[in-house]
This record gives structure tokens, C-alpha cells and sequence, in this order.
């Protein structure tokens, strides 16, 4: 019988860049599953309610294969945080889904996970957050998540989902992060569409997680849960219990710090610059990247270049390669699907003092409409 | 195939709109072309309006989301026009030069005066055909009237070859595993309980789609 059982291991490296690949025409749902199935998977916790794509579906089919050795089903999104919080404190290897009102309602959780050092997969499909009400594709939960104190990658396509999610377990048990990493990309576009993915063995899977090697211990009958609990810092005892949250904080900030080289590693850098030497640039994160792509191909029809910066890791943000790759641009558009344009802001703060160029202020979609290559054009070229 | 087609396909719920869609994209793919298939719909539900988007192409396609500018149209209920359940207004909103369009319908849908100078403009062609009433005569069911818009595509176009469509067929329903939700879980073991067998399922949609050609009729403008 196929599973988990009669894998092999084979490190991280082997899976994600040596292994041979074979195509696959599969939607981005199913791009996950196909990851997860290779990921040496402990437990899988889901709550998957509208909206969200079938992703947890086919890995409760994975569980039924045998690929994955538990499944968890939650009582919303709250119990579902929760639970993974539980799993992979005690050394298990864990994973969840959720996308937009279903993360909004589990936000207290989320940002509670980075804080007690908790590796784990988040998968998110972005969808509209506010009202009045849509289901459609919309990354504005990602502001959210900016914040939250996890790593987070943003997938252009299918073959991203695949490959930073497998990525993602190796990133987030590393000693040096032991973060969770949140792996987005944005609904339908990606999660329901479908295109080729290329994709290692079946037989193939990663290593187990090996939680002793970790940054804190997981808790077993020698460690009980008493690291965060014993004199939490909540309980305001003395000067210490400052001291302590404070400096809690900077280690997660200086964890992000140290996760940049095993980002880069794993995801092949935290950018892809196509055109590095064109003075008018985009950049971009997302399924905007995919719309980027095809207005440079127009662009150079028309015999313009135009260079484009893909964004890949959002958290830790890849402040020193954008100053390298944008020192000498001259106008710069960040396309975005969400209103307010928390990349655009990214893109300022890193920036500013460190390059002459002129930042648009957009372009942007939002509701959960695409982005017309038209309207990347219209703005590269709004100046002229 | 030397330039990308980019077809929209504008139904209702239930009527197999994104299942058509990854169908076809699967035929393309089978055929050596390069394809993305992109479904688009609200909350679930049957009679709501449903669309998905296939693009197919012999070179590598970069864009995703809504096909805005279609080369192809498919409309598979009559009320995406005349009650407006669509995603644009007016249902061929976007459509390129010499695009064309293909409406499930009895008879002629009803456009006014305005919509058809427009479509004369674009030198755009409509065809129409009952493909719900030849799902339900040649196919004995209702729900192949998606399968029945595949066989009017593939009559007015070469988009992809028959065997492409035999063999996506026989994938979709022969034992593959995809499914685009459980709704269209469920709606599939409705379908394959009205067949004993799944080859017969595949033989009566296949029959249903070559039963398609004779009964096109090209609308004049």
C-alpha cells in the first residue's frame, strides 16, 4: 500500500532541487495536497469551511491513504489555531489551511504562535476580508499577517504552493528560526485554477521533524508546559517579567533575522529579478507577478523593458536585495490586489533613502477582480 | 494554434460550467498545448451565476484570473442574457474583434439594437443551439448540457482535437481524482447513478457532443 511507511527520506535539498520531476496539470489545491503528501506530515488540523478551496478535503484523503498519521477536524478557526498550537508543542510535525474571514477570526492565535517558538505550515488562500461580503481573491489578510511575527511567503502560482510548502516545514524547524511559516497565494486564481506543476516522486519524503534540535524544548513528561506559564510575564511579578517579553520579542525578530539564509536556500532567494538592468520597474508579490510577467512580454513588443522585481518572502522582507536591484530605477510601480497597498508601503519604507526613483502609488485591484495587464501598462508608462 | 485563445465560459450552478472548463484545459494540455483553467463563482449554490475562464495557447502563458477580452464566448443558460447573470454587462463585454460566441438557448436570444450594431462592429459571430434539450434527448440527462457546449466548441472551433476531449473525458469521469468541490462531489454520483457504467457515460457524452454539429445555427446580426 502506498504510504507514508514505504517513503523514502531523502533531506530537503534532495526533494526540492535534485530529485527528478515529472509534470502534472492540477489546480493549486491540489498542488498543497501534493506537497503535504511529501512532507512527512504528523497531523493535519483543519476547519474547512466556505470560504475556503478543497485543499483540506484532499489531505483528509491523504490521511486516509495513510500519508498523513492523524486528522484533526476543529470547531472553527479559534480551535483549529489552538490545536495546532497543542501539536507542535509537543514535537510533532503539523499543518493547517485558512483563508481569509476564517484567518481573520483565528488572528489572536496566529500572532500568539510565533512568540511560543512553534513550527508549523500555514497555508493561506487569500479571499476578500470586509464587507460587503465576497468569497473572491483579495491578499488584504495579508496586512494582517505582516505583523503577526510568522514567516510568510507569497506563491506567484501553482508550482510556488508546491514548492514553498514543502520549503515551509524545512524553514520553520530549523534551530536557528523555530518560527511558523505561513505560505500564501491568492484564492482561485491559484488555489482553484489549474496549470502544470513539476513535481518529485511520491516515493520520496522529507525527514522527520527532529524537534530536539530546536530553539525550545518540546513538551514531553521531562519538559512539562512550563516555560511560558511558570512566571508568565502576564502575571507582572517584577522588572523581570518586562525584561523577559521584551527580549522575547527581539528573539523572534532576531529569528526572523537568522531565517533569511535558510528562506533564501529553500525558495531559491527572497526575489527573481527578470531585466535587472531596465530603469522602469515593478514589483510585485503574488498572482500580480503573473500579471507583471505578461505586460513585460507587451511591453517589449511595443520596445520598451521593463524589469520586475518578484517579491517572494514578505516576512523576513528582502530589504537588501530590493535597495541593490532598484538603485538605479527611475520609476517604479508596485501592482497590488488589495486597496490600501501594504506592499506599495513595503516598498517605500524600504526604499526611501536609498533610491532616486519616482514610486507610484498603485496600480490596485480589489473585490476580488483580477489585474488586467492593460492597467499595469497604462501605469509603467502614465509619466510618458 | 499560433496565438493564445482565451475562452469565458458564463453559466449558472450546477450546469458544469467549471467542469467543462477543466476539461477542456485538460484536452489542451493533452494535445501538446500549453492551458489555465481559472473558475470563478460566489457561495455555492444551484441557478447563481457561475464562470470560468480557460486560456490555451502554444506557448507558455504568464497571466491568471478573469478573462476580461475573450476570443470565445460560451453562454450555457439563456438567462445569463436575458435575466443578466453574468459577471459583465453585457454578456459579450470584452469580446476581441472576430471574436465569437456560442449561446445555449432553443432560439435566437433576444439582443437589442444597440448589442447588435455593437456585435456587427467587432465582426463578431453567434452561433446558438439546444445543447440542454440535446443533453436530455441523445444524452438522457441534463446535467451532460455542459458536455453538449464542449461538442458545440469543438464544432465551431479547432481548439482541440476530439481524441484530446475523448481522453479528458475519460479522465474526469473514468476514475480521476480531481473533483472541484464537494458539491460537485455530489453532483457527480447524481450523474453516475443515472449510468450503469462508467463507459457508458463516457459513450452517451460523446455522443451527445457529435450530435452537436447539425443542429448550430449562426445568428445574423
Amino acid at each position: 500500500m502506498a504510504n507514508t511507511v514505504n517513503q523514502r527520506v531523502v533531506t530537503p535539498e534532495h526533494l526540492l532541487f535534485e530529485a527528478p520531476r515529472t509534470k502534472a496539470f492540477i489546480t493549486g489545491s491540489e498542488a498543497a495536497s501534493e506537497a503535504v503528501r511529501r512532507a512527512n506530515v504528523d497531523i493535519a488540523i483543519a476547519y474547512p469551511i466556505t470560504p475556503q478551496s478543497e485543499t483540506m478535503e484532499r489531505i483528509g484523503n491523504l490521511f486516509a491513504e495513510g500519508y498523513i498519521r492523524d486528522y484533526y477536524r476543529a470547531e472553527d478557526e479559534v480551535g483549529a489555531f489552538s490545536a495546532i498550537s497543542g501539536a507542535s508543542r509537543t514535537g510533532v510535525r503539523c499543518m493547517t489551511a485558512s483563508s481569509g474571514p476564517g484567518l481573520m477570526r483565528g488572528l489572536e492565535t496566529i500572532a500568539s504562535w510565533p512568540g511560543h517558538r512553534l513550527p508549523l505550515v500555514f497555508l493561506i488562500m487569500c479571499r476578500v476580508i470586509n464587507a460587503p461580503l465576497s468569497i473572491q481573491p483579495d491578499n488584504l489578510e495579508l496586512d494582517y499577517m505582516l505583523t503577526s511575527g510568522n514567516i510568510l511567503l507569497h506563491g506567484e502560482n501553482q508550482q510556488d504552493f508546491f514548492d514553498y510548502t514543502l520549503a515551509g516545514f524545512a524553514i520553520s524547524e530549523k534551530c536557528e528560526v523555530t518560527l511558523p511559516v505561513a505560505v500564501a497565494v491568492d484564492g482561485f486564481f491559484v488555489t482553484h485554477a489549474r496549470a502544470w506543476v513539476e513535481m518529485p516522486s511520491a516515493e520520496l519524503k522529507l525527514p522527520p521533524r527532529d524537534c530536539y534540535s530546536e530553539a525550545v524544548p518540546m513538551i514531553d513528561n521531562e519538559n512539562p508546559p512550563v516555560r511560558i506559564a511558570r512566571d508568565a510575564p502576564i502575571q507582572k511579578s517584577n522588572f523581570i517579567s518586562y525584561q523577559m517579553h521584551a527580549a522575547w520579542q527581539q528573539e523572534i525578530h532576531a529569528a526572523h533575522e537568522r531565517s533569511r539564509k535558510w528562506v533564501s536556500r529553500y525558495i531559491n532567494g527572497l526575489v527573481e529579478v527578470v531585466n535587472p538592468e531596465a530603469e522602469t520597474l515593478i514589483v510585485a508579490s503574488g498572482s500580480a507577478v503573473s500579471q507583471s510577467r505578461e505586460a513585460l512580454r507587451q511591453a517589449e513588443e511595443m520596445g520598451k523593458k521593463v524589469g520586475l522585481i518578484k517579491v517572494k518572502s514578505l516576512r523576513p522582507f528582502p530589504t537588501a536585495e530590493l535597495r541593490a536591484a532598484c538603485r538605479h530605477a527611475k520609476r517604479i510601480i508596485v501592482p497590488e490586489f488589495n486597496c490600501p497597498g501594504w506592499l506599495n508601503r513595503e516598498v517605500r519604507a524600504t526604499l526611501y533613502g536609498h533610491s532616486e526613483a519616482k514610486i507610484a502609488d498603485g496600480p490596485r485591484v480589489y473585490g476580488g477582480i483580477t489585474m488586467p495587464t492593460e492597467l499595469i501598462l497604462e501605469w509603467l508608462f502614465k509619466s510618458e | 494554434m499560433t496565438k493564445k485563445t482565451s475562452i469565458r465560459m458564463s453559466g449558472l450552478g450546477g450546469q458544469g460550467v467549471v467542469t467543462a472548463a477543466h476539461i477542456l484545459g485538460s484536452a489542451a494540455t493533452r494535445d501538446g498545448l500549453v492551458s489555465t483553467v481559472t473558475p470563478f463563482f460566489g457561495a455555492e449554490k444551484r441557478l447563481a451565476p457561475a464562470e470560468s475562464y480557460v486560456r490555451v495557447s502554444p506557448s507558455r502563458i504568464y497571466e491568471r484570473g478573469e478573462i476580461l477580452f475573450p476570443n470565445v464566448i460560451m453562454i450555457f443558460h439563456p438567462h445569463v442574457i436575458s435575466l443578466g447573470k453574468c459577471y459583465t454587462m453585457p454578456f459579450f463585454a470584452g469580446l476581441q474583434p472576430s471574436g465569437l460566441m456560442l449561446v445555449n438557448g432553443d432560439s435566437a436570444p433576444e439582443l437589442s439594437q444597440d448589442e447588435r450594431e455593437a456585435l456587427k462592429r467587432l465582426d463578431a459571430k453567434l452561433y446558438y443551439f439546444p445543447a440542454t434539450k440535446l443533453a436530455l434527448e441523445v444524452g438522457g440527462t441534463d446535467l451532460a448540457t455542459n458536455i453538449a457546449m464542449l461538442g458545440g466548441l469543438l464544432a465551431i472551433t479547432h481548439i482541440v482535437s476530439w481524441q484530446g476531449i475523448t481522453d479528458a473525458l475519460a479522465e474526469r469521469f473514468g476514475g480521476g481524482k480531481f473533483v472541484a468541490s464537494a458539491t460537485t462531489a455530489a453532483l457527480d454520483d447524481a450523474l453516475k447513478s443515472k449510468y450503469e457504467k462508467v463507459s457508458q457515460l463516457l459513450e452517451q457524452n460523446m455522443a451527445v457532443m457529435q450530435a452537436v454539429g447539425p443542429t448550430i445555427k449562426e445568428f445574423t446580426f
